[in-house]
C-alpha cells in the first residue's frame, strides 16, 4: 500500500504534466504485476469496490473517536477521507501492511460485514498517507488531478508506443492489465481486442495557417461545416452499443436517448449536438445547451426532453463486419450517405457537404456561417484514409474568427507549478451602470493563457505595483475609469449564465493582446457582450 | 485560597495579572510585560519594562532594534523574581531559542502559562520542563486530533531524499525565520548533511544570533545570484535554500534553477493546504505541540484546571471535559497561528 500511497501523494502535489508522467512511468518500472495494474485501474476509475461505502467508514470512525472531536476536525480539514485518515487512532503493534493487490483482491471477494473488520485491521497498521490512499481507493474518486488520458500517455511512454494503440485496446482490457504490461515490456504480442463495439482512435485536423493555403489544392478536397458540439464515436455491434468521446472515454450513460436508438452494426464518427424539441429535427441548439448534458453521471427525464441529443455523422469507420478505415474519404463518404439513407437511424443525420468555389468563397462562408452552431469549416482530402492522430496535409480546420472584446483587469491570482511565483490567472470586467447610474466594472470572465512569457512578466509587474487588496493568493488591482490595464480578450462564444454576476459566461477565453495604450474608461460595456449572445 | 482569575485574567491587551500589574505577551504596548518568546505576535515593541530570558531579549533587540523597550529585565531559566509581590519564574518551553513558560505564584496559587511549546527534538533550545501547577494555560495551535505530526527526522530524510532524486532542482524550503529555520539547519547537520546551506537575506541576522549563542549551523552562504548576468544560477541545482515562507512564491524564487517549493510547517499535515500554497514537498515539522503532545503534556502536568488559548481551543476543552478535567477557553485575541 505504501508505494501506491506515495505515488498518489506525489501526483497530487506535482503540478507539471511531465512530472506526473515521469512519476507514473517510474512506478510502472519499479512495481510488479498485478499491483501496477490495480494502481492503473484505481487512477482511471476502472476499479469498482462494492463492499465498502463511505458511510461505513464514517461509522467505523465514530466507534473510535468522539463525535464532537470528529465534527470539529472534519470541519477544519474539509475532506472526509483525509479527516478519517488523520484521525484514525492507529494501533500500536499493528504492523501488518496490506499490499494494494491484497486490498483489491480481498475486498472484491468479501461481503460488507466481513469487509468492515478487515478494513479496520488495515487502517490500524497503516500510516496516515497510506490510510488516505486506502480510503480513496475503496471509496472511488481519487481527485488527484490525473485523468485516464494521462495514465494512457504514461503507459504509452513506458512501452514506447503511440497512445492511439493503447486507446484502441483500452475497452477490451480488464484490470490488472497483465497482458497489456507484458506487451509494453516486449515480452508478449499485442493483446487482441476481443470486445464488441470497440473504440477506434480518432483522426484529427490541422488548423489552417496563412502559409498553408499555398499547399492546399481546393479541388482535391471535400468541405463540411465544423459543428460546435463534441466529437464522438457511436459504435454498435451485435446488440452492444457504446458512445465514446474523442479520447475513448465511454460516455454512453450520459446519453441513453441516443444510445437506445442505435439499432445498427456500424461505427460512426460524428458530432454530438442538441436539437430544439419544438422544431422539426434537427434544428441545432448552441453549444451552451449541449453543456447542460455534459459531465453528468445521471440524466433526468426533463433533460432528455428539453435537450435531446443527436449525432451529425461525419464518417463511417466500420460497417457490418467491414473495417472501412483503409478506404479513401470519398468512398467512405458515399457509404455513409447510403448508410444514413437506408438504415435511417433515428437520432442521426448527415453532415451536409458544402460547395466551395474558391478561397474567397471559403473565407466568406467562414465569416458568415448560416447558424450559430457552426464554428468554422472542415477541408478533407478526398483521397485521405482514416488514420489515428493528426496526420499532415490530410484534414484541415478553419475556425471562424474569435469574438474580441476589450476588458479591464480586476483580479489576478498566482498560478501553479512553474508559474507559482507569477500572477498568471486574470479576472477581467466590462462596464455597466449600477443602481445609482454610475459606471461600475463587473467581472465577465477569467483567462490564464494567450500571452507570451515576456507579456506575463509585464502583467505580473503591473499587478504587484498596482495592488489595492489581497485575499490569499488573489490580488485586486486598480481598475477605475482613470486607472487600469485593458486586456483584449478573445473567446469562442458567449452564453447566458445565472451563476455569474454579469449574467454571461465566455467559452474558451484567452488574452489576445495587452492594450497598454487604451484608457480603461474606453473598455467595452456589458451591453456589447449581451448583444453577442445567440438566440 | 484565592481564585485563579484573581492572579491572571484575560484583558483586551492580553493576559493580565492584577496584583502584579503586568501582562504576559501583551498584544499592545503596556507598562510592564512578561514575554515568553521572541515570535512577533508574542513579543512586541514599545513596552515600558520587558521581563524575558536573556535569549529572548537578544532576539527582540535584533528584530526591533536596541530601543525596543524602555527597560529590560533579564531572567534565566530557574531564576525567580518578584513583581509587586507576585513571584515570577521561567521554565524551558522547547519552542525556540529562549522560549519559556511563565510561572506565576501568589498567595499559594500557581499558574503556568506555556506561551508556545513542543515536546520534540530541537537542538537549538532546552526541552520543555513540566511544572506542577494549579492552572495550566496551554496553547492549542494544533489542538485537533487530526494533527499528529510524524517523526521529525523522517521529514528531514524526505527532504534529503528529494535532493538526491532531483539533483537538477533547487530545493527552496520555506521556514519561519525565527526558530524553524535554525532547527531545520541543525537537524540537517545532525543527519549528516555537510554541504553549504544557502539562506535568504532575511534569515542572516537571526542565524548569526543563534551562532553567537553557541548553536553550530555549519557553513551558511547567502542565496544570492548576480542579478545582472544571472551567473552562478546553475550552482544552486540540487542545493538546499532556506527562506521565509512568503519568499517561496515570490519573485525572489525565480532566480533559481527549476525551483522545487518545500514548506516546513505543521499545517502541511493537511494535503489541501499544501496544494493551495503550491508546495510540492510538504515537510510536516512544527515548533508547536501536536495533539498527542498537548494531551500527554496536560496529563503529565495534571493541573486542577486547564485554560486554553490561541488556536483550536474548543477541541482541547472538549477532550478535557471527557477526561473530567475542568477546562475553559481564554479567547485571547491577537495571536497568529499561521506562523509555524
Amino acid at each position: 500500500m505504501q508505494r501506491f500511497a506515495d505515488l498518489l501523494d506525489r501526483l497530487i502535489l506535482t503540478p507539471s504534466r511531465n512530472g506526473k508522467l515521469r512519476l507514473m512511468e517510474d512506478y510502472f518500472r519499479a512495481v510488479p504485476d498485478p499491483e501496477r495494474g490495480w494502481a492503473v485501474a484505481a487512477i482511471t476509475r476502472d476499479l469498482d469496490i462494492r463492499s465498502v461505502k463511505p458511510a461505513m467508514l464514517r461509522e467505523m470512525t465514530a466507534e473510535r473517536v468522539d463525535a464532537e472531536l470528529f465534527a470539529l476536525s472534519y470541519d477544519y480539514v474539509g475532506d472526509l477521507g483525509e479527516t478519517i485518515s488523520l484521525i484514525w487512532p492507529g494501533k500500536r503493534g499493528a504492523n501488518y501492511q496490506a499490499t494494494l493487490t491484497e486490498v483489491v483482491e480481498t475486498l472484491n471477494s468479501m461481503s460488507r460485514t466481513e469487509a468492515r473488520g478487515t478494513v479496520a485491521t488495515w487502517l490500524d497498521a497503516l500510516d496516515p498517507t497510506a490510510r488516505w490512499a486506502l480510503i480513496k481507493l475503496i471509496t472511488g474518486g481519487l481527485r488527484i488531478g490525473v485523468g485516464a488520458r494521462l495514465v494512457k500517455q504514461a503507459l504509452a511512454n513506458f512501452g514506447d508506443r503511440p497512445i492511439q494503440e493503447i486507446e484502441e485496446l483500452w475497452h477490451g482490457l480488464a484490470p490488472p492489465y497483465t497482458k497489456l504490461f507484458e506487451w509494453l515490456e516486449g515480452k508478449a504480442d499485442k493483446p487482441e481486442n476481443a470486445m464488441k463495439a470497440p473504440f477506434r482512435p480518432v483522426m484529427l485536423a490541422h488548423a489552417i495557417e496563412e502559409a498553408d493555403k499555398a499547399r492546399i489544392d481546393l479541388s482535391e478536397n471535400a468541405f463540411e461545416w465544423k459543428w460546435d458540439g463534441i466529437r464522438v464515436q457511436a459504435v454498435a455491434e451485435g446488440g452492444q452499443t457504446r458512445l465514446y468521446s474523442r479520447t475513448g472515454d465511454d460516455i454512453s450513460n450520459a446519453f441513453p436517448d441516443l444510445v437506445e436508438s442505435m439499432a445498427f452494426d456500424a461505427a460512426i464518427d460524428g458530432e454530438l449536438l442538441v436539437y430544439d424539441p419544438s422544431e422539426p429535427p434537427f434544428a441545432v441548439r448552441p453549444f451552451n445547451d449541449l453543456q447542460q448534458r455534459l459531465n453528468r453521471k445521471t440524466v433526468t427525464k426533463r433533460m432528455l426532453t428539453d435537450y435531446p441529443a443527436f449525432i451529425r455523422a461525419y464518417d463511417l469507420l466500420w460497417h457490418d463486419g467491414q473495417d472501412l478505415r483503409g478506404l479513401p474519404f470519398e468512398e467512405r463518404r458515399a457509404l455513409l450517405e447510403r448508410f444514413i439513407e437506408t438504415e435511417k437511424p433515428a437520432r442521426f443525420d448527415l453532415s451536409p457537404n458544402v460547395v466551395v468555389e474558391s478561397w474567397e468563397h471559403l473565407a466568406e462562408l467562414r465569416a458568415n456561417p448560416p447558424l450559430d452552431a457552426i464554428e468554422g469549416l472542415m477541408l478533407k482530402k478526398l483521397s485521405s484514409v482514416y488514420v489515428p492522430g493528426r496526420p499532415k496535409g490530410e484534414w484541415w480546420k478553419w475556425k471562424r474568427q474569435p469574438f474580441l472584446i476589450d476588458a479591464v483587469l480586476m483580479y489576478a491570482q498566482r498560478g501553479h507549478g512553474k508559474r507559482s511565483s507569477y500572477y498568471s490567472d486574470y479576472t477581467f470586467g466590462c462596464w455597466r451602470e449600477d443602481e445609482n447610474g454610475e459606471d461600475e466594472l463587473v467581472p465577465v470572465g477569467k483567462a490564464y493563457h494567450g500571452f507570451t512569457d515576456e507579456e506575463l512578466k509585464k502583467i505580473d509587474r503591473y499587478v504587484r505595483n498596482n495592488t489595492i487588496d489581497r485575499f490569499g493568493p488573489v490580488r485586486s488591482v486598480k481598475a477605475s475609469k482613470e486607472e487600469g490595464l485593458v486586456l483584449e480578450v478573445a473567446f469562442e462564444g458567449l452564453a447566458r449564465s445565472k451563476r455569474h454576476k454579469s449574467g454571461v459566461s465566455m467559452r474558451f477565453p484567452r488574452i489576445s493582446r495587452l492594450r497598454w495604450d487604451k484608457p480603461a474608461a474606453e473598455a467595452d460595456r456589458l451591453e456589447t457582450l449581451e448583444a453577442m449572445i445567440p438566440e | 485560597m484565592i481564585r485563579p482569575d484573581q492572579l491572571l485574567c484575560p484583558s483586551p491587551a492580553g493576559l493580565y495579572c492584577p496584583p502584579g500589574d503586568f501582562y504576559i505577551d501583551p498584544v499592545r504596548p503596556v507598562d510592564r510585560a512578561v514575554i515568553t518568546h521572541g515570535h512577533a505576535d508574542h513579543a512586541r515593541a514599545g513596552h515600558g519594562t520587558v521581563l524575558a530570558t536573556p535569549e529572548t531579549l537578544a532576539i527582540m533587540a535584533v528584530r526591533y532594534g536596541e530601543e525596543f523597550t524602555a527597560r529590560r529585565q533579564s531572567l534565566g531559566y530557574g531564576e525567580t523574581t518578584s513583581i509587586n509581590g507576585v513571584e515570577v519564574s521561567f521554565a524551558p518551553a522547547g519552542h525556540v531559542l529562549g522560549s519559556a513558560q511563565a510561572i506565576t505564584k501568589w498567595k499559594g496559587m500557581t499558574i503556568v502559562c506555556t506561551g508556545d511549546y513542543k515536546r520534540r527534538e530541537d537542538p537549538t533550545c532546552p526541552p520543555f520542563e513540566p511544572v506542577p501547577c494549579h492552572v495550566f494555560i496551554s496553547e492549542a495551535t494544533f489542538g485537533l486530533p487530526v494533527f499528529v505530526h510524524p517523526d521529525t527526522r523522517g521529514e528531514i530524510a524526505n527532504l534529503l531524499g528529494s535532493v538526491q532524486r532531483n539533483p537538477d532542482r533547487a530545493h527552496l524550503v520555506g521556514a519561519y525565520a525565527l526558530g524553524k529555520a535554525q532547527r531545520i539547519i541543525t537537524l540537517l547537520r545532525l543527519m549528516g548533511y555537510d554541504r553549504p546551506i544557502y539562506i535568504h537575506g532575511a534569515l542572516q541576522r537571526l542565524c548569526d544570533l543563534y551562532e553567537e549563542h553557541g548553536i553550530d549551523l555549519g557553513e551558511l552562504r547567502p542565496a544570492t545570484i548576480d542579478a545582472k548576468d544571472g551567473s552562478g544560477k546553475q550552482d544552486f541545482a540540487g542545493q538546499i535554500i532556506i527562506a521565509p515562507p512568503s519568499a517561496i512564491q515570490d519573485k525572489w524564487a525565480r532566480r533559481f534553477p527549476d525551483p522545487l517549493p518545500a514548506f516546513a510547517s505543521g499545517w502541511m499535515r493537511v494535503r489541501q493546504r499544501a496544494k493551495q500554497r503550491g508546495v510540492e514537498l510538504p515537510l510536516i515539522i512544527s515548533d508547536h505541540a501536536d495533539w498527542t503532545e498537548l494531551t500527554d503534556t496536560i496529563t503529565e502536568v495534571d493541573p486542577e484546571e486547564l485554560w486554553v488559548t490561541h488556536g483550536r481551543e474548543e477541541a482541547l476543552v472538549r477532550w478535557a471535559s471527557l477526561k473530567g478535567l475542568k477546562a475553559k477557553p481564554l479567547s485571547l485575541v491577537g495571536y497568529e497561528d499561521e506562523n509555524d
